[in-house]
C-alpha cells in the first residue's frame, strides 16, 4: 500500500460513504456482508466515479451547446460552418478516456487475480459442493458428510470454497451480499470463494435461466457462529434421513421443492456427477479428487474408458 | 377421425392453449383475408409481382426491409408489454412460466435479428448507392436474394407462435437447455432455422455492400471523401463478414444435435456446452456493434445537416469507426466472465471491452463539437439524435462498468445488465434508426412525416424510456435476476417494477403515435418537391424525391466530402444536373422472380426440418439448389434504357 | 477472338458511367476486362473469406472435441493412412489441373479448357468416392456421428468439406456446359476463373484437414 494508494482509497471511500448513505438495505450488492462482496463494491464505486468524469461533462456540454447554438433569429453566438478541426481538442478527448481505462484496467486486473485466492483469514477454509438441478440447489459438505437442498449453513468468518457444477442446464450461483456469481456448468467444477463476516440470512438465487422452474430456484445462505454451525451439523447427522443414490435420481427429476436436510450422501457423488457430464475431459479434474474425502480414488468406471483424459 | 383431428389441433395448432392463441389465429386469418381481398378487388396482384416481389431495385428492397422492420418492432414490442405486465406486481398470474419463457425468447430474438437487422439493412439499401453516386449495389440480384431470405426466415420464426409452439430457451439459447433432453418441442428448431435462413441473407448483404462501397463509387469519391454513414456501413459490413459465419456454425451444430443426434453440446457422450457459448458470442458481440455502427453513421449525417456545419474531426470519426470494428472481435468473453476462463483471460477481455469506450467517447465529443458554433434546427431527426447522446452516455458508462470483470460478477444476469443493453440498443440503435427513418423518409416516399405527431411520439417514447429502464439499474443492484416470471414480494422490488412497467406502456403509446404519424402523413404530410427538404450536404439530396430508378442520369464527379452543400453555397447546383448531350443509354439489372422463389423453397425446406418431415425438407432444399444452378445459366441480366427515355424522365422531373 | 472484340466494344460503350470500376476496363487478363465481371470476382473473394471463417469455427470445434471419445473409437484407431493419403493426392492433383484450365482459358484455348475441367471433375469424383468409402468403413465399425463428440466434430468438419467438393463438381459441370456452348467470352471466362478459385480454396482447406485431423490423429 503506497501513499498514493491510500489517498485514492480515501477518496473512493468518501464517495462510497456518500453513495451508500442514500441506500436502503434492499440494495443487496451495495450492502455486502463479506470481504469478497466488499472488494467488488469498491470496484463498482470506483468505476462509477471514473465514468462520471466523462458522463457529467457530456451532459453539461450538451445542454449548453443546444441552448447557445439554437437556430433562433438574432442569436449572437458565433457561426463557423467550416470549423471542423482542432488538434488540441481531439488530443484531450482521445487522451482522457485512455487514462480512465488505464486506471480502471489496473484495478480490474488486480482484483480479478485477487478473487481467485481465498479471503485472508486465520481459519481453515470450509468446502461446500453445490449442484444445480432442475429446479433446486443441492449442497454437500464433504468435510461434514451432510447435505441440504435449497439452503446452506456456513460459519461466520470462515472462508468458504464453493465448488459448483450442474446436473442440468447451466446455472449461475449468486449470493449478492456475499459476493459475485459463478456459473454452475455440467462437466465442470467451478470454484468460488465467499465469506460472511456477520451472522445473518442472505438471499441467494440462480442467475442463469434453466427452464420453467427457474424463478423458484431461490435459496438462503445462513451464516452462524462456529459453535452453532457445529451444533447444526451434529443435529443434521442425527435427525435427518440419508440421501441415497436412488434418492438423488429422484432429486434430479424436474420439479420445484422446498428445503431438505440429509444426514449423509453417496460418497463421491459430486465428483461422479462432474465426471460423467464431461469432467473426464478436463485436465483440471486431475486435482479435483482431494476435496470429496476420497483423495486419489478413481471414480467409478474410469479404468474401463480408454481414450479419455487430458489432451497430450 | 375426430380424435386424430383433435390431436393435430392440440399438437400443432395449440388449441388447448386458450384464448390468446385463438385470438391470434382469428387475427391472422382476418389479416390474410383482408390482404387477399384488397389485392383482388383492386386487381393489384400483377402489380405486386412485377413491381415489388421481383424487384432488384435497391430503393424498393430498402422500403420492403423498412416495412418488415416496423412490423417486427410492433411484434417485439407487444411481447415486451406482455412481459412488463406480468412483472408489474409480485406473484402475478397474468402469464404462466411456459408462456413467459416463450415471450422473452421471441422478444429478444425478434428485436435483435428481425427488427434491428432489417432496419439497418433498410437504410443501407436506401442510402448507400445514392450517397456514393452509384446506380445500384454491386450485385442487385443477390440483394433481392438477401431480402427474401431474411423475410422467409422471419416468417418461419413468427409462424411458430401459432403452429407448433415458440422457442423458450432464451434468445441466446444455451445448450444443454436448448438440447432435446430439456426442450423437446419444435420451438427451438424454429429458432435455429429462422435465424439460420435470415443469417445467410445477412452474410450476402455484408458481401454485397462491402463490394458496393469499395468498387462502385462515383469518380473522384476517394475513401476520405465518403459520407460518414457510408463509412459506418463499411465498418458494419466488415464485421458481418467476419462474425456471421460463427453464428452459422453454432446454429448448424446445435441443429445437428437436435435432429441428427450428434453430441456437440450435449451433457453426455463428450459434448461441450461451453463451446456453443463461445461460438455464439464470437458472433453475438460483433453483432451488437453491427447494429449500432450504422446508427452512429446516421447521427453523423443528421448532426452535420441540422447544425449546418461540417462534421467535426472527420478523420477521428473514421478511425474510431474502424477501431470499434476491430476491437469488437476481442471482447466476446465479457458475456461470460463468470464461466471461469481464468483471471488472465478475464483481464484481457475486460480491458479490451473498456477500450471500446474510448473511440465511442471520442465520437460523442465529436458530435457535440460539430454543433459547437453551428446553427441547430430541432427537426425530428435532430431531436432523436440529441436524445441519443445522454442515453448513450449512460449506456456506454454502464458498459464500461460492466467491463470491470470482478464487478461484473455482481451485475451479470441481473437487471443491471438488462438496463444497460436496452439503454444502448434502444438509445443507440432504435433512436438512430428512427432518426434515419425521419431523415430519409422524404427521399423514399416524396413527403415529410408530420412534425406535430412526431413530437408527441418522441416525448412519450423518451420519457417512457427513462421511466422504464432507470429503475432496472436499481433492481439489478437489489439482486433481481433476469428471466424470472415471478418474484418474491419481500425483496423491495415491487415499486420499481411497477414504475418500470408504466414506462414500458408509455413507450408503447409512443410507438402508436409513430404509426398514427405515418398513416396521417400519407395524406397530409408536407410534399417534398425539391428533393432537398433539410438543406442536406451529400449527393442523395441532389436527386429528386423519390429518386428515379436509375438514380443518376449522369454519374457525378465528386470533388469534396460535402459536395452538394458546397455547390449550393457557391451557387453551382447546375453542375449536378444532367445535360442532354451527356446522357447515354443506361444498363439496368432486370427484375427476377427467382430470389422470391428461392426464399419460398428455403421456407418450405426449413419447415420440413423443424418437424423432421424429411420429404418436405429435401424438396425445399432441392428447390434452393435448382434456383442456384438456374442462375448460372442466366445471361441476359441487364436491359438497356435508351438515352431518350432517360431525358424524358429527367424533363418530367423538371431537371432538364 | 471476334467474340471478345465485340464485347470489348460494348464495354467501352459503357465507360462513361462506371467511375473507378472503369479504370481497368479492357485491360488485364480476360476474366477481368469487363468491369461487371471484375466486381463479381471481388465479391467472390469476399464470399471465400466468409467460407474460410466457417471452416475456422469447425476446426476450433474439432480441436475442442478431439479427445472427447466417450470410450468409443479414437482417431488413432480410425484413420487409415493409405486411404487419406490417396484422397490428398487426388485432390491436390485436381487443383493443379484446375489451374491448367485457368491458364488455357487465358490463352483462349477453348478445347483445352474443357479437357482440363473434365480431368479436374474426374479427380474430384475420385476423391469423393474414396471419402465416401472411408465414411462407410467408419460407420461399419460403429463409428457414427452419434457415437461421441469427437466423431460428431470429425464427420461434420470433413463432411462439410466433402459437401463443398460435391457442390464444386456440380458447379464445374455447369461451367463446362456453358463453355462448350458459348465458347470463351468474358462472362464464361470469369466463370471458369471463379469456379477454379473455389476449387483451390477447397484444396487449401483440405491441406489443413490433412494436417490437423489426419496427421495429428495418427501421430498423437
Amino acid at each position: 500500500m503506497s501513499a498514493g494508494h491510500k489517498s485514492l482509497l480515501l477518496v473512493v471511500g468518501a464517495a462510497a460513504a456518500l453513495f451508500l448513505s442514500g441506500c436502503s438495505p434492499n440494495y443487496l450488492v451495495l450492502n455486502p456482508a463479506g470481504p469478497v462482496g466488499r472488494e467488488e463494491m469498491h470496484l463498482i464505486v470506483l468505476s462509477t466515479v471514473l465514468v462520471l468524469a466523462v458522463v457529467i461533462p457530456v451532459f453539461v456540454l450538451l445542454a449548453f451547446i443546444v441552448w447557445r447554438y439554437r437556430d433562433r433569429p438574432g442569436n449572437p453566438a458565433a457561426y463557423r460552418p467550416e470549423w471542423s478541426e482542432s488538434r488540441i481538442l481531439e488530443i484531450v478527448w482521445w487522451g482522457i478516456p485512455i487514462i480512465i481505462v488505464g486506471v480502471l484496467g489496473f484495478y480490474t486486473a488486480k482484483t480479478t487475480f485477487a478473487l481467485t485466492e481465498p479471503p485472508e483469514s486465520s481459519t481453515q477454509p470450509l468446502t461446500i459442493q453445490v449442484t444445480s438441478l432442475n429446479w433446486k440447489w443441492l449442497f454437500q459438505y464433504p468435510g461434514q458428510g451432510v447435505a441440504t437442498v435449497n439452503y446452506c449453513e456456513i460459519p461466520v468468518g470462515v472462508p468458504v470454497q464453493f465448488e459448483l457444477t450442474a446436473d442440468s442446464p447451466m446455472n449461475s450461483f449468486w449470493v449478492p451480499q456475499l459476493g459475485g456469481q459463478e456459473y454452475a456448468m455440467p462437466g465442470m467444477a467451478m470454484r468460488l470463494w465467499l465469506q460472511a463476516d456477520k451472522p445473518g440470512t442472505y438471499y441467494g438465487h440462480g442467475a442463469n435461466f434453466t427452464g420453467e422452474g427457474f424463478a423458484h430456484m431461490g435459496f438462503n445462505v445462513v451464516a452462524v457462529s462456529q459453535k452453532d454451525f457445529d451444533q447444526w451439523v451434529s443435529k443434521a447427522k442425527s435427525t435427518g434421513q440419508a440421501l441415497t443414490e436412488a434418492g438423488y435420481q429422484q432429486l434430479k427429476k424436474p420439479g420445484v421443492m422446498g428445503t431438505a436436510t440429509y444426514s449423509s450422501y453417496p460418497p463421491g457423488l459430486f465428483h461422479d456427477t462432474v465426471w460423467t457430464n464431461g469432467g473426464r475431459y478436463d485436465p483440471k479434474m486431475a486435482g479435483m479428487g482431494g476435496t470429496d474425502g476420497r483423495a486419489g480414488m478413481m471414480p467409478k468406471g474410469a479404468a474401463s474408458m480408454p481414450g479419455t483424459g487430458a489432451p497430450k | 377421425m375426430s380424435e386424430t383431428l383433435r390431436n393435430f389441433a392440440n399438437t400443432y395448432l395449440m388449441w388447448n392453449e386458450g384464448p390468446l392463441i385463438w385470438g391470434s389465429d382469428v387475427l391472422i386469418l382476418l389479416t390474410i383475408i383482408g390482404i387477399v381481398g384488397v389485392l383482388t378487388y383492386f386487381k393489384k396482384w400483377r402489380w405486386l409481382w412485377d413491381e415489388w416481389l421481383t424487384t432488384v431495385d435497391h430503393k424498393r428492397i430498402g422500403i420492403m426491409y423498412l416495412i418488415a422492420a416496423l412490423l417486427m418492432l410492433f411484434r417485439g414490442g407487444v411481447d415486451a408489454e406482455l412481459l412488463r405486465t406480468q412483472l408489474a406486481i409480485p406473484g402475478n398470474h397474468f402469464l404462466d412460466a411456459a408462456h413467459y419463457d416463450q415471450i422473452f425468447t421471441t422478444h429478444g430474438t425478434i428485436m435483435i435479428l428481425f427488427m434491428a437487422m432489417p432496419f439497418i439493412f433498410a437504410l443501407f439499401n436506401i442510402v448507400v448507392p445514392l450517397q456514393i453516386g452509384a446506380r445500384d449495389v454491386a450485385f442487385p440480384y443477390l440483394n433481392a436474394v438477401s431480402f427474401w431470405l431474411f423475410f422467409f426466415g422471419a416468417l418461419l420464426f413468427n409462424i411458430s407462435f401459432v403452429f407448433g409452439g415458440s422457442p423458450d430457451a432464451g434468445w441466446v439459447s444455451y445448450p444443454p437447455l436448448s438440447e432435446l433432453g430439456f426442450d423437446p418441442g419444435p420451438g427451438e428448431n424454429y429458432y435455429l432455422l429462422g435465424i439460420q435462413i435470415s443469417g445467410i441473407g445477412s452474410i450476402a448483404t455484408g458481401i454485397n455492400f462491402l463490394a458496393t462501397i469499395l468498387k462502385m463509387r462515383a469518380p473522384g469519391m476517394s475513401l476520405m471523401r465518403m459520407p460518414l454513414f457510408t463509412w459506418s456501413v463499411l465498418g458494419a459490413c466488415i464485421m458481418i463478414i467476419f462474425a456471421f459465419p460463427a453464428l452459422t456454425v453454432a446454429l448448424a451444430l446445435l441443429l445437428l444435435d437436435r435432429v441428427a443426434g450428434t453430441h456437440f453440446f450435449t451433457m453426455l457422450h463428450g459434448g461441450n456446452p461451453a463451446m456453443f457459448v463461445n461460438l455464439f458470442w464470437i458472433w453475438g458481440h460483433p453483432e451488437v456493434y453491427i447494429v449500432v455502427l450504422p446508427a452512429f453513421g446516421v447521427f453523423s449525417e443528421v448532426v452535420a445537416t441540422f447544425a449546418r456545419k461540417r462534421i467535426f474531426g472527420y478523420a477521428s470519426m473514421v478511425s474510431s469507426l474502424i477501431l470499434i470494428s476491430v476491437i469488437s472481435y476481442f471482447v466476446w468473453v465479457h458475456h461470460f466472465f463468470t464461466m471461469g476462463a481464468g483471471p488472465d483471460v478475464n483481464t484481457f477481455f475486460a480491458i479490451a471491452s473498456m477500450a471500446v469506450g474510448i473511440p465511442t467517447g471520442v465520437k460523442v465529443f465529436n458530435w457535440l463539437f460539430t454543433m459547437w458554433r453551428g446553427r441547430i434546427r430541432l427537426s425530428l431527426p435532430m431531436m432523436w439524435t440529441l436524445a441519443f447522446i445522454p442515453t448513450f452516455a449512460i449506456g456506454g458508462a454502464t458498459g464500461v462498468m460492466l467491463a470491470v470483470a470482478p464487478a461484473d460478477y455482481q451485475y451479470h444476469n441481473s437487471y443491471f445488465l438488462i438496463a444497460h443493453f436496452h439503454q444502448t440498443l434502444i438509445g443507440g440503435v432504435v433512436f438512430g434508426m428512427l432518426a434515419g427513418m425521419y431523415y430519409w423518409w422524404p427521399k423514399m416516399f416524396g413527403f415529410k412525416l408530420d412534425e406535430r405527431l412526431g413530437r408527441w411520439a418522441f416525448w412519450f417514447f423518451n420519457i417512457g424510456f427513462y421511466i422504464c429502464f432507470m429503475p432496472q439499474y436499481a433492481l439489478g443492484l437489489m439482486g433481481m435476476q433476469r428471466r424470472m416470471y415471478v418474484y418474491p414480494a419481500d425483496m423491495g422490488w415491487n415499486t420499481l417494477n411497477l414504475v418500470s412497467t408504466i414506462g414500458a406502456y408509455l413507450m408503447g403509446i409512443g410507438f402508436l403515435f409513430i404509426v398514427a404519424q405515418v398513416v396521417y402523413s400519407i395524406r397530409h404530410g408536407e410534399r417534398d418537391l425539391t428533393g432537398d427538404p433539410w438543406d442536406g450536404r451529400t449527393l442523395e439530396w441532389s436527386l429528386p424525391s423519390p429518386a428515379p430508378h436509375y438514380n443518376f442520369a449522369v454519374i457525378p464527379v465528386v470533388t469534396d466530402r460535402d459536395m452538394w452543400w458546397i455547390l449550393k453555397r457557391e451557387g453551382r447546383e447546375e453542375e449536378l444536373m444532367p445535360r442532354p448531350e451527356e446522357v447515354k443509354d443506361i444498363h439496368m439489372p432486370k427484375n427476377s422472380g427467382v430470389p422470391f422463389l428461392m426464399g419460398v423453397c428455403f421456407f418450405v425446406g426449413g419447415f420440413g426440418v423443424v418437424f423432421n418431415w424429411w420429404w418436405l425438407a429435401v424438396a425445399g432444399l432441392a428447390g434452393v439448389l435448382l434456383s442456384l444452378l438456374s442462375r448460372s445459366f442466366q445471361y441476359e441480366e441487364e436491359y438497356s434504357l435508351p438515352a431518350e427515355k432517360v431525358i424524358e424522365t429527367e424533363i418530367s422531373l423538371g431537371r432538364l | 477472338m471476334a467474340v471478345v472484340e465485340r464485347e470489348l466494344k460494348r464495354v467501352a460503350g459503357r465507360a462513361h458511367q462506371e467511375g473507378p470500376l472503369q479504370e481497368d476496363a479492357g485491360r488485364g487478363p480476360l476474366e477481368y476486362r469487363d468491369p461487371h465481371q471484375a466486381v463479381k470476382i471481388f465479391g467472390f473473394w469476399l464470399f471465400l473469406a466468409t467460407d474460410m471463417l466457417l471452416f475456422a469455427c469447425l476446426f476450433a470445434t474439432y480441436l475442442v472435441l478431439r479427445t472427447h471419445t466417450d470410450g468409443g473409437p479414437t482417431a488413432w484407431e480410425l484413420f487409415d493412412i493409405p486411404g487419406f493419403t490417396a484422397e490428398t493426392f487426388l485432390l491436390l492433383t485436381s487443383s493443379f489441373t484446375g489451374g491448367l484450365a485457368t491458364l488455357a482459358m487465358r490463352r483462349d484455348r477453348r478445347n483445352q479448357v474443357l479437357g482440363w475441367l473434365a480431368v479436374t471433375m474426374a479427380l474430384g469424383l475420385g476423391f469423393l468416392g474414396l471419402e465416401i468409402k472411408e465414411f462407410a468403413a467408419d460407420v461399419a465399425v460403429g463409428a457414427t456421428m452419434q457415437r461421441s463428440g469427437f466423431l460428431s466434430a470429425f464427420f461434420t468438419l470433413v463432411g462439410t468439406h466433402g459437401a463443398h467438393v460435391t457442390y464444386g463438381i456440380l458447379w464445374m459441370l455447369m461451367v463446362f456446359i456453358q463453355v462448350a456452348r458459348r465458347g470463351l467470352t468474358m462472362q464464361t471466362a470469369r466463370k471458369v476463373f471463379t469456379v477454379n478459385l473455389y476449387w483451390h480454396f477447397l484444396d487449401v482447406v483440405w491441406v489443413f484437414i490433412f494436417t490437423v485431423v489426419y496427421l495429428f490423429g495418427v501421430v498423437m
